[in-house]
């Protein structure tokens, strides 16, 4: 495989690329030997730091898979409210009267400018004694769902509007020919095919669900996979062994729905059924922009 | 409604300060360490590329509050790296920028990655046909035009960035969303109005960045 960037190598260019990556070596085992190093001076190499989490079964169970367990939850209650919510939204905003559209886009752009963060700390406060009252135990779960349901729908309201506009224009005005309604062409014809666009973009923003999830844990208390840090290194000191387990298990179950993602997209663009619109996984990022121009893709 | 801003006991812009200056920092870093990522990423040297993808893929899987909480309690508490800091407040802003840039700079390597995809394949194989070296076609052709096609991008990276130094609040950097915490806790009669405050403050702060960068995206855009 080549890139265009530069030709295939010769046998001069193969020496130099062999010098490069001789000196990356060299940096990188440098790099690795200092922080290594660092941490066998701070005893976070012992073996009783990194065993409990191949002996200990009470870690797995205590910890680790009811902390995951309450991340998924989370992000899926949370993903299986906005959808619906956001596919409301993301429709009024594609209305073509003013007095629907005006609300909703402000709605959406002012949801989609705050931190989700601080959505999670007033749904907390709001869930307080003073005004509802949600019993302690579960209001953390409860303003974390709420938080990103409120930041959510605004990203998926854009990635719904995103994917109907991705249509060829061909779809309404054939609609239209054949008579349809507005309220119909949406239903029968536009919908449906954006639903299939919108699945990699979709399934992208469930990652950035389930990782949002974890400033729930850092900061109202609520027992998802990050904060059993606490309590596992409370138990074993081991807070370096600890994160990097943690991280590991979200790596795993992201990067599974990150490849979910590409695959759906690759399927979808090499598709001969349909108009071949996609919304790919990097065209709406977590990130949401102001404006308008990350939506049109 | 609003006279608990008069007691002199908040200081809202100054906390809004530390997230202007989060972001600052933590952009400039971003986009150097996204530069070089993207570098690497399409760099004609295996090792590089695989260290690059290898590197994305982690850093973009893991939550930030994992990586910040991260650089906190095993960086600093653990390992007793400061980053130079002598205070509390030093150190844990320093620490705060170093998560905040390990994890946007692979949105920064992913977004100059698709705008290098935008250049036309003609422009890297008439400076390859010149002689130019890779380390050339890369700095002198190929990302002067692909950062021209990336600023809508990036702009989102960076609204994206500003929305995310209140992970920072999580180790305790005093920036918006921790005193929001904190007012939220204390004048809890107040609750709309705090948070109406600090809402304003994120949407002056992301809006404005939007509407500029989306003028200067137009206007540099290269048209083909």
């Amino acid at each position: 495989m080549t890139s265009v960037l530069y030709d295939a190598p010769g046998p001069k260019a193969k020496v130099r690329n062999w010098i490069y990556s001789g000196i990356f070596v060299v940096l990188f085992a440098l790099v690795m030997w200092w922080a290594l190093s660092l941490m066998a001076e701070k005893g976070q190499l012992a073996a009783d730091k990194w065993t409990p989490f191949v002996t200990d079964s009470q870690v797995w169970t205590t910890y680790l898979i009811p902390g995951l367990l309450e991340t998924l939850k989370a992000g899926a209650l949370a993903m299986v409210i906005a959808l619906p919510l956001g596919a409301v939204l993301g429709i009024g905003r594609l209305s073509d009267h003013a007095w629907v559209r005006g609300p909703v886009g402000t709605w959406v752009e002012f949801f989609r400018a705050i931190p989700v963060l601080m959505l999670m700390l007033f749904s907390s406060a709001l869930y307080s004694p003073q005004f509802m009252d949600v019993p302690s135990d579960t209001r953390p779960f409860w303003a974390v769902v709420t938080g990103l349901v409120l930041y959510n729908s605004a990203v998926i309201a854009e990635i719904v509007r995103a994917g109907v506009l991705s249509l060829p224009r061909g779809q309404t005005d054939a609609a239209k020919a054949i008579g349809m309604r507005k309220g119909q062409t949406m239903a029968y014809v536009l919908i449906p095919q954006a639903v299939t666009a919108m699945l990699p973009a979709l399934v992208s923003q469930l990652v950035v669900i389930l990782k949002d999830t974890a400033l729930g844990g850092a900061l109202l208390g609520f027992a998802e996979l990050l904060s059993m840090n606490r309590q596992i290194s409370a138990n074993y000191s081991n807070t370096i062994a600890t994160l990097f387990v943690i991280a590991l298990i979200y790596i795993v179950v992201n990067f599974a729905l990150t490849s979910l993602a590409s695959q759906l997209e690759g399927r979808l663009r090499k598709s001969k059924k349909g108009t071949g619109a996609v919304l790919g996984a990097e065209e709406i990022d977590d990130p949401v922009p102001g404006a308008n121009t990350a939506a049109g893709a | 409604m609003f006279d608990f801003l008069d007691s002199g006991q908040y200081d809202v812009l100054g906390a809004f300060w530390v997230t202007v200056q989060l972001t600052l920092y933590s952009a400039v870093g971003s986009l150097i360490w996204g530069t070089v990522l993207a570098g690497m990423r399409v760099s004609p040297v295996p090792l590089l590329r695989g260290f690059g993808t290898a590197y994305v893929n982690l850093v973009r899987n893991t939550p930030l509050t994992l990586l910040v909480i991260g650089c906190s309690l095993g960086l600093s508490q653990t390992l007793g790296i400061n980053l130079g800091g002598d205070t509390f407040k030093e150190t844990g802003f320093r620490l705060a920028v170093l998560g905040l840039i390990a994890y946007t700079g692979t949105f920064v390597c992913e977004a100059l990655r698709s705008g290098i995809n935008t250049v036309p394949v003609g422009q890297a194989e008439a400076a390859r046909a010149l002689g130019l070296s890779f380390f050339q076609v890369l700095t002198l052709i190929v990302l002067p035009q692909a950062f021209r096609a990336v600023v809508a991008p990036l702009a989102n990276v960076l609204i994206a960035l500003t929305k995310n130094t209140t992970v920072a609040a999580t180790i305790g950097v005093a920036e918006a969303a921790l005193l929001m915490k904190e007012m939220m806790e204390n004048e809890a009669q107040a609750l709309f109005a705090v948070f109406a405050i600090f809402a304003l403050g994120f949407v002056l702060l992301t809006l404005p960045t939007g509407l500029f960068l989306g003028w200067v995206a137009k206007r540099v855009a290269v048209k083909r």
